[in-house]
């Protein structure tokens, strides 16, 4: 309805979004901007970073409070798919999500940082996250006009963004690689456009 | 060189290996900016102490007194903050308010980081002749009035002289207050809206609402989910004039490299082509779309004097002035609009403090990615050690919640960075010291227990209205719900 197929914006686009595409896109930005070399966290706050959220997430995590990280073992009731969360450093990490389960819930169950200020309400677009590849965009279905209005508000929206809360695991989706956005790497310093409130 | 990396490499070494807090940080504030702060700050450092204060008793700042009563999922996010609030490592202290319980150099003194997220508590003028008449209030004071704030549980807005408010400025708090007043009460009485409000509401006889902007629909400033929401509302008639929907080339140049403007557009479009012929209802709601007028003074009643009769607006055009920016430009051509309340919704602006610098142009304390910067005299910029900001008070009062996730990123980058730089070499009293300062000079404080009885004693009384919550809107009331 509102035209967002990838078909449109052709091989522009796919460019884009090959891995290699998307990385060289991030550091050419980073590099480039006056005061790049800021914006990049030491390695020492990186690993406590690492660490402190890792606690945090388990101990405050509404989720999953006691649940470990996925096991590769099937139970064999519930088909798991296998989503890979990239972030902004592009280090990938596979999970293993059931048959079901939204991508927020699924972040959230693996230590992944996506953020989910309203709880899957569709009243934020903080579980915001980037579809790298343009075929596995294409298999889920439209966004809505609810979810279509937070991704309007969406930092660093690109044409293939989709909320978090709001795509499910199938079995098509198996071997999706899903982006979170850099904070730091879209909230430009200069020339930083206000958005409404 | 050698010195300055031994030095680095020392410190990054010692704030490794400290196991008790060695960072004491105090984030002024605990609206989205302020907790975001903490719960990165927290997360980033495993030495770190973050205490919140705030001047009333209650936290979340505008998730509670802003987000309107009908947005209940947008207040979801207390959550997150409330577990920020209960961790082992962070405090906060309501009813504290920097610049009479306690200075911000003492504060600077206590603390190794003080991170001021204040947000914006004062009003953008529009400087017009009859500004100061009766009836014209501002948004926020709207806003803060319905959601129960405690400063203005006295406010008496005039809902009963006539059917008709005008509403300047067509942005989300614009249609927030215009939605307000419309709505059908019976569903504003499930919500958790201040009592006060309802009643008052529920006597009104405002009817129709005119939303009036200085530009035209390609620039409203409002989001679309909003924009439905109202364009939605049952036998609500939308009255906008097809001329101003009409685009030049520049407002298409503005929508393709914009894709919220042009969903916004389309929205109006729509609800322009649906408007129907009205019926001669008197108690019809109507919400009026104005486009292209700017006030340019406001008029008296000749019946009741010192009070609002109406706005005289000039009719604007756009120009361009680059960058794809268009700006509204007066025709010379006036018309007047009759009602008997005005409420500006043209933007906040923040308050400075004693010791703070402060850009009173911009109504911002002047900062590089979140770190105060003072001007000298000879217009060097020299930083302020340990002395932060985030949220509106660093930005302007624009973005969403979810903008201070991304402006709290920012701030705590600058800290760590400082911290690596050696800013918490020397001990401070932190916590320790200011609970010793607030007992000495009698300040009431309330922690996160206290705002938690608060809650449950709202939520209570809620429970018997068929509410979520039922607020407490007074000091009093507040306070003594704390205590017990």
């Amino acid at each position: 309805m509102f035209g967002y197929r990838i078909s449109r914006f052709g091989s522009a686009i796919v460019k884009q979004l090959t891995r290699e595409g998307y990385l060289s896109t991030y550091w050419t930005r980073t590099l480039q901007r006056p005061y790049g070399h800021y914006l990049r966290s030491s390695p020492m706050v990186q690993r406590q970073t690492r660490t402190c959220q890792q606690a945090f997430f388990l101990k405050n995590n509404r989720f999953s409070a006691f649940s470990t990280t996925s096991s590769d073992k099937d139970d064999g009731e519930t088909e798991k798919i296998t989503i890979i969360f990239v972030d902004k450093d592009g280090e990938e990490t596979p999970v293993k999500v059931p048959i079901g389960m939204s991508v927020l819930e699924a972040a959230h169950e693996n230590d992944i940082d996506l953020e989910g200020a309203c709880e899957a309400s569709l009243a934020c677009s903080t579980c915001h996250v980037i579809v790298m590849d343009t075929e596995y965009y294409n298999k889920l279905e439209e966004p809505t006009d609810e979810e279509n209005d937070m991704l309007d508000l969406a930092f660093g929206l690109t044409e293939t963004s989709r909320l978090g809360c709001q795509v499910i695991a199938r079995p098509e989706l198996d071997g999706v690689r899903l982006a979170i956005p850099s904070a730091t790497r879209n909230f430009a310093v200069d020339g930083f456009v206000p958005k409404p409130h | 060189m050698a010195r300055y990396l031994a030095r680095h490499l020392v410190s990054r070494y010692l704030s490794s290996s400290v196991s008790s807090p060695s960072l004491h940080v105090c984030v002024v504030g605990s609206g989205p900016a302020g907790f975001y702060t903490a719960e990165k700050l927290l997360k980033a450092h495993e030495g770190a102490r973050v205490d919140i204060i705030d001047r009333l008793p209650t936290p979340f700042g505008l998730v509670r007194s802003g987000v309107a009563p009908d947005h209940p999922e947008t207040k979801i996010v207390m959550n997150q903050f409330s577990r920020v609030a209960q961790h082992e490592r962070c405090s906060f202290y309501g009813n504290v308010k920097l610049g009479s319980d306690l200075s911000l150099s003492e504060l600077r003194d206590l603390y190794h980081v003080v991170v001021l997220a204040y947000g914006a508590e004062s009003d953008r003028d529009l400087g017009i002749p009859g500004e100061s008449l009766n009836g014209i209030h501002s948004a926020r004071e709207f806003v803060w009035w319905y959601n129960g704030h405690p400063d203005y549980s006295s406010f008496k807005p005039d809902l009963k002289s006539s059917d008709k408010a005008v509403i300047l400025g067509q942005g989300n708090v614009a249609l927030d207050v215009a939605r307000i007043l419309l709505r059908p009460t019976t569903e504003l009485a499930s919500t958790d809206i201040a009592r006060h409000a309802l009643s008052a509401l529920e006597e009104s006889s405002i009817r129709k609402v005119y939303l009036v902007g200085r530009r035209g629909p390609v620039q409203a400033a409002s989001t679309a989910k909003e924009l439905r929401e109202i364009l939605g509302i049952k036998n609500l008639h939308i009255r906008i004039k097809e001329t101003d929907l009409s685009v030049t080339p520049a407002d298409e140049e503005e929508m393709k490299n914009s894709r919220a403007r042009k969903r916004i557009y389309e929205l109006l479009s729509k609800a322009a082509a649906a408007a129907g012929t009205s019926k001669a209802d008197p108690d019809q709601r109507e919400l009026h779309f104005v486009f292209f007028r700017q006030p340019a003074r406001f008029l008296e009643s000749d019946e009741r004097r010192g009070h609002v009769s109406g706005v005289n607006l000039e009719k604007t055009i756009l120009e361009s002035v680059g960058s794809g920016k268009q700006i509204a430009v007066g025709t010379g051509e006036f018309e007047d609009l009759n009602c008997s309340m005005v409420l500006k919704a043209i933007g906040y602006k923040s308050v400075p403090i004693n010791g703070l610098p402060f850009d009173h142009k911009k109504g911002i304390v002047p900062n590089v990615r979140g770190r105060v910067v003072s001007d000298t005299s000879g217009g060097i910029s020299q930083t302020e050690p340990g002395l932060y900001v985030c949220g509106w008070l660093k930005r302007g009062p624009v973005g969403i919640i979810a903008t201070n996730l991304y402006c709290a990123e920012e701030t705590v980058g600058s800290i760590s960075e400082d911290i690596g730089e050696g800013i918490c070499e020397s001990a401070k009293a932190g916590s320790k010291g200011l609970l010793q300062l607030l007992e000495k000079r009698l300040v009431n404080r309330v922690d996160f227990r206290g705002w938690e009885k608060i809650d449950a004693k709202e939520i209570q009384l809620g429970s018997e209205r068929d509410k979520p919550r039922e607020k407490f809107v007074s000091w009093e009331d507040l306070l003594a719900a704390a205590a017990n």
